[in-house]
């Protein structure tokens, strides 16, 4: 038989008993709905952490660490790159290097520190960091409060926001939302001054003049020792931040941000200096890590790849959505097993109305066979149908499933709005999902029928017939 | 139509023969014997009526000549096709092409309209779509029914009803054509109208028939010879079984 007369028989019999039938193929729809409905909260979620993580503005960045200093990132991928004892130093040399790789906006030595900064005589330790000027456009200083450093160099800082809380001595209670401390409470901070007490380091043989802001890049003296000199320096609060711009450091991170220039020029003791005393010097800086600016999220991985070449480490935010990309595929598997379980239910309710339907249809199986349908034909036939109430559930499942996606949406969304919270798209149907979903019911329908199918073939049509 | 019509068109021929036949059923414990050790010819063209009590085996050997049983033992050979070497498939598309039938109780397809019924065997034929309505169409109209196209068969009357199964087995345009009881369901002035058309196209188209009927009087006025059958064995027509 053809495939026209084939369906064209199949929806007519469907037709002929259209109670029974709808029924079926609504419990398909329940069950693809459940399905559709599942994936799109799980998709949707994964879409929005990602939105969340690309919010913080470091989807482009790839921080550089030489293999002699940590070995703490990414041990797996350290086996395609050079040895520890072959790594190099990341050093002045390295950094412009670096930042002559293609796709490679700017890289740019990390300064960080942790140090004492006085207001109003209140000591607070904290880490420092150095912040580029290019750090302006960052959407991790969106929402901020007063502006940007005025310049490269000037003193002048910037407060994550917890630090400025606890300045105010307004440390937020944990997990009260409505406690929350706004951005504008915290606006009498602006304006004032911080006192950043930090010990410079000086190369010997340097001069005893205390190094001040401003000073040209030394070349240090070969040879190796320093001494260390403590500082104040004055600076002015200009801006506090409300998001986190360095959420990606963890326990590294800042709270306070100083302009880089002014950073690098105080020359403060930084941690891996101690482990210098043990080493001999090279004549040009030596920096902890650089942070790499990339000129595009999609060129992440092939500048990762080439600065891993030149023999250092590297981490970017991806290798932390690698992970996160992983919980998903998990959370949807686990989703898709629960929504595929409404369909499993449905696909018995298939079989039973297509067994039922064999019982009813015996002497029109019969007759077909008599006149010359063939075994293949009436199986095919029964296939037909239960495609048939498959790709109907399919459909008619799908739409029901946006339905119900929409409605999580309308309701947590709700939720968010009376929690002061700005309101989220939590739920997501991509296309596969749409295509996916039809095609699964439709696969499921069809072995569904397997059954059905093989023993209406196998009807003996003399016995068919001869029931009355 | 199917290939082999052409080499069963001598009258000498002979359409169906059967060697030996045997067609046992166990039923439980017990063994039956439907048909036991028949042999039988039927030329090319011939109108033959096999007659015999209830249960004499008239029916199952109807059904092995049809293609929709096959024999436990002996063969049935038809245009020198031995049906028991055919397999499913083949025996499907041997009913489909080279027999038509017809049944006592019409066996339409009661969701079907009548022009559907008739174009069902054309589909399965895979006939194209533009012809199959016209020649269902046709064929209706030569029997009558030609303004009944679209009605359902149980707005029809009995004797509506078997025409239209026969417009269904003729649609194929086979060779040989099986009737069961055809007129079992009908009052005597339809049956003969029905066996009338059958004669007609018996003689027409040099159709070759073999009706199962228990009506002496009429397979006497249309069959040109009888077969009887009694217990699954062929008897004698003097047989006071038959």
């Amino acid at each position: 038989m053809k495939a026209y007369d084939l369906l064209e028989l199949a929806g007519r019999n469907l037709r002929e008993s259209v109670l029974r039938n709808s029924l079926t193929t609504l419990g398909i729809a329940v069950g693809v709905a459940s399905l559709v409905a599942m994936l799109a909260l799980g998709v949707g979620l994964q879409a929005l952490a990602g939105r969340h993580l690309e919010k913080a503005g470091l989807f482009d960045t790839v921080i550089v660490t030489s293999r002699r200093d940590f070995r703490s990132y990414e041990h797996e991928d350290e086996k395609d790159a050079a040895s520890a004892d072959k790594s190099r130093l990341l050093d002045e040399a390295a950094r412009q290097e670096i930042e002559h790789l293609p796709n490679v906006l700017e890289a740019y030595p990390d300064i960080r520190f942790i140090t004492e900064l006085q207001y109003q005589s209140k000591p607070h330790m904290t880490m420092v960091a150095g912040m580029p000027f290019s750090a302006k456009d960052n959407d991790a200083f969106e929402g901020m409060a007063g502006h940007f450093f005025s310049s490269d160099a000037a003193p002048e800082v910037i407060l994550q926001k917890s630090f400025a809380e606890e300045l105010m001595g307004k440390a937020p209670k944990r997990g009260r939302a409505d406690d929350e401390i706004s951005i504008s409470q915290l606006q009498p901070l602006l304006g004032k001054q911080l006192v950043m007490r930090y010990a410079e380091r000086v190369n010997e043989p340097a001069s005893d003049a205390p190094a001040a802001a401003a000073r040209p890049e030394v070349a240090p003296a070969e040879g190796g020792s320093y001494s260390v000199v403590s500082h104040q320096l004055p600076l002015t609060i200009v801006g506090i931040a409300d998001l986190d711009p360095e959420s990606m450091r963890g326990s590294a991170r800042a709270r306070v941000f100083l302009p880089l220039k002014l950073a690098q020029d105080l020359h403060v003791m930084q941690p891996a200096d101690l482990r210098d005393t043990m080493r001999a010097f090279s004549s040009t800086p030596v920096y902890l890590s650089l942070t790499v600016r990339v000129s595009g999220p999609k060129q992440v991985q092939s500048v990762q790849a080439a600065i891993k070449k030149a023999g250092f480490n590297t981490f970017s935010i991806l290798d932390a959505n690698r992970g996160l990309q992983r919980f998903f595929a998990v959370l949807d598997l686990f989703l898709g097993i629960f929504g595929s379980l409404a369909l499993a239910v449905a696909s018995l309710g298939i079989v039973n109305t297509l067994v039922m339907a064999i019982l009813e249809r015996r002497r029109e199986i019969g007759i077909m066979k008599a006149i010359g349908g063939s075994d293949s034909d009436v199986k095919r036939l029964f296939f037909a149908e239960a495609g048939a109430m498959g790709a109907l559930g399919g459909l008619f499942g799908v739409a029901l499933g946006w339905g119900i996606g929409r409605l999580i949406n309308f309701g947590a969304n709700l939720w968010l709005k009376r929690q002061d919270l700005p309101p989220e798209q939590i739920w997501s149907v991509p296309w596969w999902l749409i295509a996916g979903a039809i095609v699964f019911a439709l696969l499921v329908s069809l072995i569904s029928g397997l059954y059905p199918a093989s023993r209406a073939a196998k009807l003996d049509p003399v016995q068919a017939l001869r029931y009355e | 139509m199917s290939s082999d019509s052409s080499a069963s068109s001598s009258s000498n021929s002979n359409a169906v023969r059967t060697v030996n036949v045997c067609r046992h059923y166990r039923m439980g414990e017990s063994l039956i014997r439907a048909l036991d050790g028949v042999s039988t010819e039927i030329r090319a063209g011939e109108f033959v009526a096999l007659l015999g009590a209830s249960g004499s085996g008239k029916s199952s050997l109807l059904n092995l000549i049809a293609g929709l049983d096959r024999p436990t033992s002996g063969s049935v050979v038809v245009h020198g096709k031995d049906l028991a070497a055919l397999s499913s498939q083949e025996l499907a598309k041997y009913r489909l092409r080279a027999v038509g039938m017809v049944f006592q109780s019409f066996n339409l397809i009661p969701s079907m309209t009548v022009l559907e019924n008739v174009e069902l065997p054309m589909r399965f034929a895979e006939v194209d779509r533009g012809q199959r309505s016209g020649l269902a169409e046709r064929s209706l109209a030569r029997l009558g029914l030609g303004a009944r196209l679209r009605h359902r068969p149980s707005e029809l009357s009995g004797g509506e009803q078997q025409r239209v199964a026969l417009a269904r087995a003729m649609v194929n345009q086979p060779q040989l054509l099986l009737a069961d009881e055809p007129t079992g369901n009908l009052d005597s002035r339809t049956g003969t109208e029905i066996l009338n058309l059958i004669q007609e196209l018996n003689r027409t188209l040099g159709m070759t028939v073999v009706m199962v009927t228990h009506e002496r009087a009429l397979a006497e006025r249309y069959a040109q010879r009888m077969v009887f059958l009694a217990d699954g064995k062929l008897a004698s027509p003097l047989d006071p079984s038959a």
